[in-house]
């Protein structure tokens, strides 16, 4: 198998609903073998270029398409299989529901012969590493083996080049290693030709050599060798929000711990009967950033929801300690829904399971109404204001783009004051200049007396924003209920 | 590996038609009877226990007993009155024809449910599509479909959650239901569309495709075709011949 080579010249393309094009006046040329990485401020058209490459953006209902872009030769859209495409959520690339008829989903689309396409699945599954039986079932996959099975269902269809959309914005350090060091190895194997689409530079530098900076609504603003696209470009695209390597994030803090205001005492936790941690003493203290670390299925979701008074706790308890609690129950998943609104802001990992209204107004309103707070029309002007969001006031929610969701659940919680901030993963998947503006306001939140418990893997926001921190272990017992086995 | 696993999903689904069609042309007793009969025995003889019979059709015992109730109370009125009330009248027809439409209704459910609950998706989306030969992108794209249903699950409670955080737990529990309801509709359209743009990444859609997993039709299909079409047959025939069979509609 010999890897593809891209062409693209003039090529441009249209949303059908949109006034402007997404991409106009592309030229580049990318040689089979190389190994791309395309970069651009959000809004730039990279998923959509991806998308183009793939033969997936649709047809012309979809959009208007300028220009041409080939794959050795042939326009991408009347391709089937030459590329290979996995997408950035992991949930949406499991197709099937067992493991080898997953990977085998593409072979048969492809009309491989059914001998064939076992030895494939086989080989596929070899390459990326994941042992397991071929009947077991995919939804016990973390997220990384998820994003594993995806690159062996394209891998099996022996495409001439890969192209990642963000493979690894919603995995956990460990994922993102297994999942890069897959890539780099089954690419260097095959000789395929890899685009990358990837704002968090440092994740995918070592694996790529070139760069393609793209421009919003226009062509390519930068091209070539990595080294001389980071050292002439970077500085620039930094202040854009791409996450360059060498540009650390600052911001000022003066944290300040005081009083406790939340305990956990033996506190388990899991779904249903099954608990998934326990044993946890902590506390929450205001002046305090707690950050709570651990890889996918240690419960850290589930430990902050109990903490936040969703859930009741299987063991143990949660007390707010007095002066805190509403006069009803020291127990936070005892209090009135009302109750819990002036005390602890919950923020969920998905920003539209949180939409309740039809505007962004609206939306930043039924907070401050619910808990009778004076002067909420002046509340929410101060956050559209302070959160880049007025132009938006009257947009439907689930409207926004990723980034604006993300501001906007982030203030529907700050709506009404509460004490202590609970967020779970509150910076996966933003851009640098979204992340900045979301740790500053948990920064000043904190330093201003309140408490804030964020459920997190990224590694900057642990060092900012870690003045104390819980790192949970994946229960044994819970680790053996997936038996592992060979192929 | 049992018996159901070597049989073409589909073949059961066939098999329970050619046995209800006859079966529910009558309403006595003893065709009912006979067919349960046997059925109980063949199920006690290939290995299946009383244990998995009503694990599997349980909604049909709760549901079974019911009917009767109704035809109990209900029914044209004949022979001997034992109570009478309102429109409530039991009589001697009343508990014949009640007791003939609970033992019907588990003579027909039981091995019909007994038969399809259990069948593996996968394996039957492959049998519709390479055996019935139903469109493969209508077949798969269901399948496909049925893996998000535990996906929309965890959205749904997060999103219980997300209202409680929000300070709407309290009151409204109707409206809330709706909201609700509108961003699972949401989340499922986008999850949906995510769906199929990964499906049509690797290649789906171009037509013509091989299938990894083969799905035929073996003399072990047909024989089971066979055994539940002999046991209708055979029921009928001992109605008719004791004189019992009872023609829906007739008097």
């Amino acid at each position: 198998m010999t890897g593809a080579r891209i062409v693209a010249e003039g090529w441009g393309w249209r949303h059908a609903s949109r006034r402007h094009p997404a991409l106009d006046g592309v030229d580049f040329t990318i040689e089979p073998g190389e190994r791309v990485l395309l970069l651009g401020p959000s809004g730039a058209g990279k998923s959509t270029l991806l998308a183009a490459m793939a033969g997936v953006l649709g047809g012309a209902d979809e959009g208007d398409e300028s220009g041409s872009l080939t794959i050795d030769g042939t326009r991408a859209s009347e391709l089937r299989g030459r590329a290979g495409l996995v997408l950035q959520d992991p949930q949406a690339n499991t197709i099937l529901s067992r493991i080898g008829d997953d990977v085998a989903f593409g072979c048969e689309n492809l009309r491989v012969p059914r001998e064939e396409i076992w030895h494939r699945v086989d080989g596929a599954l070899d390459a990326v590493g994941l042992r397991y039986p071929l009947e077991r079932s995919t939804t016990e996959l973390s997220g990384g083996e998820r994003q594993r099975l995806a690159l062996a269902g394209v891998l099996a269809m022996q495409p001439g080049l890969l192209l990642l959309d963000e493979p690894t914005a919603n995995l956990d350090p460990a994922g993102i290693t297994e999942v890069r060091e897959t890539v780099d190895r089954t690419v260097s194997a095959s000789g395929t030709t890899l685009v990358v689409v990837e704002h968090r530079v440092e994740a995918w530098y070592d694996v790529i050599d070139r760069i393609i900076v793209l421009e919003p609504g226009g062509g390519v603003l930068a091209d070539g060798a990595k080294d001389a696209v980071i050292g002439e470009h970077g500085d620039s695209l930094a202040a854009r929000g791409v996450w360059i390597p060498g540009h650390p994030i600052t911001i000022d803090r003066t944290p300040n711990p005081n009083g406790v205001l939340l305990t956990a005492s033996g506190v388990a936790v899991g779904f249903g009967e099954t608990v998934v941690q326990q044993g946890v003493d902590m506390a929450v203290r205001a002046g305090e950033s707690l950050v709570i670390t651990g890889e996918n299925g240690a419960g850290k979701t589930t430990l902050a929801h109990a903490l936040a008074g969703l859930t009741a706790p299987i063991a143990g308890s949660v007390n707010a300690t007095d002066g805190f609690a509403p006069s009803r129950s020291p127990h936070p998943y005892r209090w009135r829904s009302r109750d819990l609104l002036t005390r602890i802001g919950t923020e969920f990992q998905q920003p539209e399971h949180q939409f309740v209204a039809a505007s962004v107004r609206e939306e930043l309103t039924v907070g401050p109404r619910v808990a009778k707070l004076p002067g909420a029309g002046a509340i929410v002007d101060r956050l559209l204001e302070s959160l880049r969001l007025s132009h938006l006031a009257n947009a439907h929610p689930f409207t926004l783009s990723g980034g604006e969701q993300r501001r906007l659940s982030v203030a529907t919680v700050l709506a009404t004051a509460p004490r202590v901030l609970v967020l779970d993963e509150p910076t996966f998947g933003q851009d640098r200049t979204t992340w900045r503006e979301l740790a500053v306001m948990i920064a000043e939140h904190v330093d201003a007396g309140g408490a804030a418990v964020s459920v997190t893997h990224d590694e900057q926001f642990i060092r900012l924003l870690g003045d104390a921190r819980i790192h949970l272990e994946k229960l044994a017992l819970h680790a053996d209920v997936s038996q592992r086995g060979g192929l | 590996m049992k018996l159901v696993d070597r049989l073409n999903p589909v073949m059961p689904f066939f098999a329970a038609m050619l046995y209800s069609i006859p079966m529910l042309t009558s309403i006595d007793i003893v065709s009912a009877s006979v067919a349960l009969g046997i059925w109980l025995l063949l199920f006690f003889c290939a290995g299946i226990g009383p244990r998995t019979i009503v694990r599997r059709t349980w909604p049909l015992l709760l549901a079974a007993p019911l009917s009767g109730i109704s035809m109990l109370l209900y029914a044209k009125p004949g022979g001997e009155a034992y109570f009478s009330w309102w429109l409530i009248n039991v009589t001697d027809n009343s508990i014949e024809l009640a007791t003939a439409i609970v033992v019907r209704v588990l003579a027909i459910g039981i091995p019909t449910l007994v038969a399809l609950v259990g069948v593996d998706p996968t394996r039957l989306a492959d049998s519709l599509a390479q055996v019935v030969k139903l469109p493969s992108r209508f077949v798969l794209g269901a399948l496909a479909g049925t893996r998000l249903f535990s996906v929309l699950a965890d959205d749904w409670r997060s999103l219980s959650g997300a209202r409680r955080a929000r300070g709407l737990g309290d009151h409204g529990a109707a409206r809330r239901w709706f909201t609700m309801a509108f961003a699972l509709l949401v989340a499922a359209i986008r999850r949906g569309s995510l769906l199929a743009t990964a499906m049509e990444a690797r290649a789906f859609g171009a037509g013509e495709r091989t299938w990894a997993r083969p799905s035929t039709v073996s003399w072990r299909d047909w024989v089971v075709v066979a055994v539940a079409l002999g046991i209708a047959a055979a029921a009928i025939g001992i109605a008719v011949a004791t004189g019992s069979y009872r023609l829906v509609g007739s008097q």
